[in-house]
């Protein structure tokens, strides 16, 4: 039972930042409905800037941190106004692979201007874990769930109560009344690829701490397409629920199956879950049911 | 015949099976190799562009197929001896198995849900072969394959593997082409274009969108087969995401929906970190570096400009390098006037 506590818990912490990652990615695509391949990579990206500004430049955490995700903010809103907007009623297809396509650029990009050479990202966090009712917690795990709890639940009430969040939920619901009552729809566009930069920053960050920071920093972005068919593509509750469940499902089938098998249940049983969510409720927890059907 | 009713185009079309004839007697054992290759690809890409360019069908898991294939020909021909003209059916029946299984759920979702269904078998696929000893052959997940031979004749050279793989391309072409310009394949362009629509008219939209994962997946295992007998390996690295992002490539690139298209993209794909190789390297050498002191440097520089051509493209000619020959075609047709 402590073994199943302690693989659920620190599944669950990871996946508070799954959870980060498909909020960025779920934000996109309600506003833009653009699938976004390249989430992994805009981590990635967040997690060399940052770990650029602290390991190579040696700057202070307080410098680097806000640098790192102004640029991702930045370069959220790079890509929608430069590369996206002209594939505006371009088929799936294409879009897809224009996220591709950004994402080899910015795995070359990154392995060409830093090296491929694993770069830390050194946060004042302490790596000896600490033991609550038997269940083994590293300090770092708490203190990124919790960065990412922060920066959710900042977003859901930004996403509520502001102005600017207001519109971005009238723009997601309906494109052409939103531009009928005056909201400037492409603002709220660069907006939505901005915050998301903004997740992707903040991912990139603590994910750097804990893995390290070279170009397979993208594969979290893998993570997030079960999280998001999970929780419902176009519901931000959804990402966080989806984010969580695939957090604790990877680790309490790697912790009971990977003995048997020898390792690589993390990566899989997320997608078999998917499958079979594909199957039965193909719109997800909390997603709209506007899926077609033939 | 009736597929070149024209003069014109039959002459045409004698004469690219004459170009391709003439190939081996003009090359070094180092250009058979890249055109053996670009051979292999193309074949995999005609498979994929059947599926999501005739049929609408995006797929992320065509190297996965591919694998399928490679594995299923290498174990019929390293364990239990079959000569190589079984296993490359085999592999090609055995993979469209696969991808019907997988292709089931794309009869309730599509377009973007069916993407990500795809990647989730990719990455189920990889997996499976990985960790059941019995596929994967224990260490690295790597079979060696005896040289495959044909009628005593044993396949160890470039030139004799481009006879090997030139049927099967041929073979591959001229179905594709008959099966698009059938029913089937005007059922496949209905349910592209609009499956509300194509199911009142009358199609069965359920079995043609399986079908098209079948033949698709067809293709890939024989071109995953044929990868096997040509390395005489069979080895999952080749056939990993990079690998179906890449045919997804050559499709868009070549032209989404046209066979011909595919084989441009096949081209094109497998020609540009050749030709990148050799352009950075003259330049390199121009300021006495070695290749060595490059080699990362080039591995990055392929990946920026192989992602940035793909945005390119799709921003400038997204019909791809079908359309652009189509208009060279035009151009001439009409000259001296412009239209």
């Amino acid at each position: 039972m402590a073994f199943f506590l302690d693989l659920t818990v620190n599944g669950l912490l990871i996946g508070c930042m799954y959870a980060l990652v498909a909020l960025g990615f779920v934000l996109i695509y309600k506003a833009t409905s653009v699938i976004n391949f390249a989430q992994g990579d805009l981590v990635m990206f967040g997690g060399y800037i940052a770990a650029a500004g602290l390991s190579l430049y040696h700057l202070p955490l307080w410098v680097a941190a806000p640098i790192a995700l102004l640029l991702m903010l930045v370069l959220g809103f790079a890509v929608e106004r430069g590369i996206l907007r002209p594939l505006i009623g371009q088929p799936v297809v294409s879009v897809v692979m224009v996220t591709i396509g950004l994402a080899l650029v910015f795995q070359g990009l990154a392995a060409m201007v830093w090296g491929a050479a694993t770069i830390n990202v050194p946060l004042p966090i302490p790596f000896q874990p600490f033991i609550l009712w038997e269940i083994f917690i590293s300090p770092i795990n708490l203190v990124a769930a919790g960065l990412c709890v922060g920066f959710l639940v900042g977003f859901v009430y930004f996403f509520r109560r502001s102005r600017m969040g207001i519109a971005m939920r009238a723009v997601a619901d309906d494109q052409q009344s939103a531009m009928s009552v005056g909201i400037n729809v492409r603002i709220v566009f660069a907006l939505s690829w901005a915050i998301a930069g903004l997740a992707s920053g903040i991912g990139g960050i603590v994910w750097g701490n804990m893995l390290g920071v070279d170009t397979h920093l993208s594969l979290v972005g893998l993570k997030v397409f079960p999280a998001v068919i999970l929780g419902g593509l176009d519901s931000v509750p959804g990402a966080i629920l989806g984010g969580l469940i695939v957090g604790a499902v990877e680790s309490v089938a790697a912790g009971y199956i990977d003995p048997y098998v020898g390792g690589g249940t993390k990566d899989f049983a997320p997608f078999i879950i998917m499958i079979l969510a594909l199957m039965i409720r193909p719109y997800g927890f909390f997603g709209r049911e506007i899926i077609e059907r033939v | 015949m009736a597929l070149y009713p024209l003069p014109l185009a039959m002459a045409s079309y004698a004469l690219g099976v004459a170009l391709l004839l003439t190939i081996p007697l003009v090359s070094d054992s180092h250009t058979m190799a890249i055109v053996n290759l670009i051979g292999l690809a193309a074949i995999g890409a005609i498979g994929l562009n059947i599926l999501t360019g005739y049929t609408g069908q995006v797929s992320l898991g065509h190297g996965a197929f591919m694998m399928v294939g490679a594995y299923t020909a290498a174990i019929l021909s390293a364990r239990y001896g079959m000569p190589f003209w079984v296993g490359l059916p085999a592999g090609g029946a055995v993979a469209a198995a696969v991808g019907t299984f997988f292709g089931i759920p794309s009869l309730r979702i599509k377009g973007l849900y069916l993407a990500i269904a795809t990647l989730a078998a990719q990455f189920i696929i990889e997996w499976c072969i990985n960790h059941i000893p019995w596929i994967s052959g224990g260490v690295q997940s790597t079979i060696y394959v005896p040289t495959p031979a044909f009628l005593g004749w044993e396949i160890n050279t470039e030139y004799r593997r481009y006879f090997m793989i030139l049927p099967v391309f041929m073979l591959a072409y001229v179905a594709a082409q008959n099966l698009v310009r059938s029913r089937v394949g005007r059922a496949f362009i209905a349910i592209r274009d609009r499956d509300v629509a194509a199911e009142i008219i009358g199609v069965d939209v359920f079995k043609y969108k399986l079908l098209a994962f079948a033949v698709s997946s067809f293709y890939a295992g024989v071109a995953g087969a044929l990868w096997t007998y040509y390395l005489k390996i069979a080895n999952y690295e080749h056939f990993i995401l990079s690998t179906s992002i890449s045919y997804l490539a050559m499709v868009i690139i070549g032209g989404l929906g046209s066979v011909l298209g595919s084989v441009f993209g096949a081209t094109f794909i497998t020609l540009l970190p050749i030709v990148l190789v050799y352009v950075v390297e003259g330049i390199a050498s121009l300021f006495g570096f070695t290749y060595f002191a490059i080699a990362d440097f080039l591995a990055n520089l392929r990946l920026i400009i192989f992602g940035g051509l793909i945005i390119l493209f799709l921003a400038i000619e997204p019909e791809g390098l079908y359309r652009m020959w189509g208009n060279i075609k035009r151009y001439f047709r009409f000259w001296p006037f412009s239209y």
